[in-house]
């Protein structure tokens, strides 16, 4: 207790730097070192699908399809207004940190979210027309599309064009706010869309 | 963000209004292959009617190749970045839309409606990167 007082009243100029040097300009827009996980990551779900392995289908696509949905609310709902209260500075550095590593993971899980999953519900039955339930089943079809359009059509390009931006040395800000503004604008359709897909998953795993 | 580049010169970009609309009309030709894949899912294991899925594919096909001819008369434009980003996203989009492939032949997928799906991946895979290079040359500065 009594370290714990004394290294809670060290003075402030004593305080290490609260972070590292950070050379914006020489930020990797794509991870290098993410690679070899998403390889490892694609390289399991090929095996698990050419060995159909229920098990293994089941993994992927419930493990992936959780943390898309969640990953997509939590930043919708809750990072997402917090970087929006940030100061400038606070927000760019955040977002060259934060924005490659999303630019690698979303694709890698939506991916193995849907290949897994489509693999599994062949195995199921579910994608049979002739299933009890195949309107949730097309249902979950229409919300994987909206979804892909927003993120592949609207949000994507705007999250490479804002980390080219940031590479610059003289970012312009006016054009990273406009970008980043469409993560606002599209959070409400994504969030409805990952909350119908919570109903329709229930759904089809209820008796 | 004023403040930060207070002082200093920024970057041209080329003029946004001049450039043509390929971001909706990508968009618009990605949404055409969505209604196609999810008409021909729904349909399954029966093979689905090939017409209206022939007739988006077409839609898809011809809005990619008008996004192409356009793009290809823009002079102002950052060129570099356009083939930096398009390049290493059709190899990513080449694996994602060969993994799919791969479950629809491995689930028994054949004929006309395999034909279908692969056209439609292909488009696909041309589609997204064009978009994703488009979006992220637009706003950096034109090749000399």
């Amino acid at each position: 207790m009594a370290d714990m007082t004394h290294e809670a009243s060290l003075p402030v100029a004593q305080a290490p730097p609260l972070t590292d040097s950070f050379d914006r300009t020489k930020l990797e827009i794509v991870p290098l070192k993410g690679l070899p996980i998403v390889a490892a990551a694609l390289i399991a779900l090929i095996v698990v699908i050419a060995n159909d392995w229920p098990w293994g289908l089941t993994f992927f696509h419930v493990v992936g399809g959780g943390l898309w949905t969640a990953i997509d609310l939590f930043f919708g709902f809750m990072v997402g207004p917090i970087i929006g209260r940030l100061s400038v500075p606070a927000r760019i550095d955040f977002s060259a940190r934060f924005m490659p590593k999303m630019l690698l993971l979303m694709p890698t899980l939506v991916l193995i979210t849907m290949a897994a999953g489509w693999q599994l519900g062949n195995h199921l039955g579910f994608t049979d027309a002739s299933y009890f339930r195949h309107s949730w089943i097309v249902a979950s079809y229409i919300v994987v599309g909206v979804m892909s359009v927003i993120a592949l059509g609207i949000l994507e390009p705007a999250n490479l064009a804002v980390l080219f931006e940031l590479k610059k040395p003289k970012p312009n800000g006016e054009l990273i706010g406009r970008l980043m503004r469409r993560y606002i604008y599209t959070a409400g359709v994504t969030g409805a869309m990952q909350i119908a897909t919570l109903i329709i998953m229930t759904r089809l795993g209820s008796p | 963000m004023s403040d930060l580049a207070a002082g200093l010169e920024r970057p041209e970009m080329p003029d946004q209004e001049s450039l043509p609309p390929v971001t909706e009309v990508a968009v618009a030709s990605m949404i055409l292959i969505v209604i196609g894949g999810i008409y021909m899912a729904s349909h399954l294991p029966h093979h689905a009617p090939v017409v209206l899925p022939i007739i988006v594919l077409v839609g898809s096909v011809l809005l990619i190749a008008w996004n192409a001819l356009t793009l290809s008369r823009v002079r102002e434009f950052s060129w570099s970045t356009f083939w930096l980003v398009g390049r290493w996203a059709v190899i990513a989009y080449i694996v994602i839309a060969g993994m799919l492939l791969y479950v629809f032949v491995k689930d028994g997928t054949r004929g006309s409606q395999l034909t279908l799906v692969t056209l439609m991946l292909i488009t696909y895979a041309v589609n997204v990167p064009l978009l994703l290079a488009f979006g992220a040359a637009r706003y950096q500065p034109p090749d000399d």
